[in-house]
């Protein structure tokens, strides 16, 4: 019964091949540099039917992904009037960044099972939490993180921020804020029908630090010693300096 | 002007951090503080990380005190012996004061201990000078003021050097206790402790009051740099853009404000100061009571 079941299905499936996702992005290397102030990435690509027909509605699901990193949250808690941090838990893969970007509501788009599997939002981040146990208090902590990172626009959704053009073409803008840690970035795009995932593909994305800045961070890294003596060379010189210039003033 | 900032990891308005910079450069000027007490804090507000806004307000405070000693030095207002054993006290409070810094870091109470060493400390600083400077502005206190005699635990103290500038004949260990709490708080704080070593100097040691503020700034000058090539070695989070953009404002900031100390009264000064260590200290105090705005905070593992 299941042979004749996987046979058919087969039969089924070779007529109505998956499309193919070719995608692309405007940069695939941010320079941190001095003003730096953020960038804007777009991304964007085709959806080909192999059948050659401009594809039957689609939906598109975009996800950047900043890398990730392990981190322990604290809770602030009153304590005889006084707010000091309480519990915590750890997590061992919270991304840097995550925006996620999708043509219509992921709700209308995918189940809830879907979503989560492939992270479609903001409450579906697989943060790998660590420590506590209570599946309550592990959400809360999860809902307080992702809240923060919104906030300091680390996190964001957008669930109308795919625009797709004559069932082919799609393009989505990310903002990238001054404040993103470097590092590879992920996109992911997938090509969603009848809330299935029917294609995906992974661009990547090298956000790093260039000339002066990535040296300076280098040499506080590596030669810590130097460093600060650079440090309190230039302040005292500066220092001197003024007052030599407005002693003569 | 939009500057970024490779250590803190963020850009920032480069005018802003300058014009921060000058506040506390002009209040340095005016008062002979370092100014860290009121950097630190502003830095955070503005969005820059705690460590490296402590880290790079107390490089910034070297600078801010460089001019300072000179000048004082010139007309002989700085006791070399003493401070030179502050110093020493104060490195050695800086190594303390990492420690703990990594301790409450570690049980994640860091922001409650900064917080509440900020009320304290500026709480009875502010009304200690506010109740004083009133004092003499009615003219009653005169004879308070005159009064110039150590305090009866440093008499106690063993091993007695003569220090000739301060005109003290007591202990070295008095003034080396005194340096291992003030490095311990520019640590902690990043703040050079100026707000508490004058006070120190002239009600626990009872130096002469004309060497007081040159050798607290002689102290300062170099326990800020030992903090920053402390900071340098174990957080790594000194900015240097950070800096300099500091320094502009503050040494700048410096010069008008010990212009403008020459035409005021001290006495007027010195309720400024007070008013306006009272009001950070009071903000302090409210920040602890009441719902902070971040419940959540991240520390790297």
């Amino acid at each position: 019964m299941r042979a004749l079941l996987i046979l058919f299905a087969a039969f089924f499936l070779m007529g109505q091949r998956d499309p193919v996702l070719v995608p692309e992005v405007s940069q695939h290397e941010v320079q941190v540099r001095q003003g730096f102030t953020g960038t804007e990435l777009l991304l964007f690509g085709a959806v080909l039917d192999p059948s050659g027909r401009a594809g039957q509605g689609y939906d598109i699901v975009v996800v950047l992904k900043g890398p990730a990193e392990p981190i322990r949250l604290r809770e602030k808690e009153r304590f005889l009037g006084i707010w000091a941090n309480a519990g915590s838990t750890d997590f061992r893969s919270v991304p840097s960044f995550f925006a996620v970007a999708s043509s219509r509501p992921i709700e209308r788009i995918v189940d809830q099972k879907t979503a989560a599997i492939y992270e479609f939002g903001l409450r579906y981040i697989q943060l790998s939490p660590s420590g506590s146990f209570d599946p309550d208090e592990q959400l809360r902590f999860a809902e307080g993180l992702v809240d923060l990172k919104q906030r300091q626009g680390l996190y964001k959704e957008d669930m109308r921020g795919v625009q797709i053009t004559g069932n082919v073409l799609y393009q989505a803008r990310i903002e990238l804020p001054s404040n993103v840690t470097t590092g590879t970035y992920t996109a992911e795009t997938f090509a969603v029908t009848q809330g299935r995932v029917i294609a995906s593909a992974v661009a990547e994305v090298d956000v790093r630090k260039v000339g002066m800045e990535r040296r300076v961070e280098y040499f506080s890294q590596d030669y810590g010693l130097l460093y600060g003596l650079m440090a309190v060379l230039i302040s005292v010189l500066m220092g001197w300096g003024a007052g030599r210039l407005f002693a003569r003033l | 002007m939009d500057v970024y900032l490779p250590i803190a990891n963020l850009s920032v308005n480069g005018l802003w951090i300058v014009a921060l910079g000058a506040l506390t450069g002009v209040l340095s000027g005016l008062f002979g503080v370092g100014g860290g007490f009121l950097t630190t804090p502003l830095l955070i507000f503005y969005g820059i990380p705690p460590t490296v806004a402590a880290a790079s307000a107390s490089t910034q405070v070297t600078g801010a005190s460089v001019s300072g000693v000179l000048a004082h030095s010139r007309r002989k207002g700085v006791d070399y012996r003493m401070g030179t054993v502050m110093v020493g006290g104060g490195i050695i409070g800086a190594g303390i004061g990492a420690l703990l810094f990594r301790f409450f870091r570690s049980i994640g109470q860091i922001d409650v201990v900064i917080n509440s060493l900020y009320v304290v400390l500026l709480g009875s600083i502010g009304i200690l000078m506010a109740k004083e400077s009133l004092q003499l502005l009615r003219g009653t206190g005169g004879k308070q003021a005159a009064r110039r005699r150590h305090h009866p635990l440093v008499a106690n103290l063993p091993w007695r050097w003569r220090f000739y500038g301060s005109g003290l004949y007591i202990s070295p260990l008095a003034p080396a206790i005194v340096g291992v709490a003030v490095g311990i708080l520019t640590m902690l704080m990043g703040v050079g402790g100026g707000f508490i070593l004058v006070p120190a100097m002239l009600y626990i040691l009872g130096m002469s009051a004309n060497v007081v503020v040159g050798t607290s700034l002689y102290n300062i000058l170099f326990v800020t740099i030992a903090t920053t090539i402390m900071h340098s070695l174990t957080t790594r989070a000194v900015d240097i853009v950070l800096v300099g953009l500091l320094l502009i404002g503050s040494v700048t900031g410096a010069q008008f404000g010990s212009q403008l100390a020459v035409r005021a009264k001290p006495e007027v000064l010195r309720l400024v100061l007070a008013a306006i260590v009272l009001a950070i200290a009071f903000r302090m105090l409210l920040g602890l009571f009441y719902q902070p705005d971040e419940i959540y905070t991240v520390y790297p593992l």
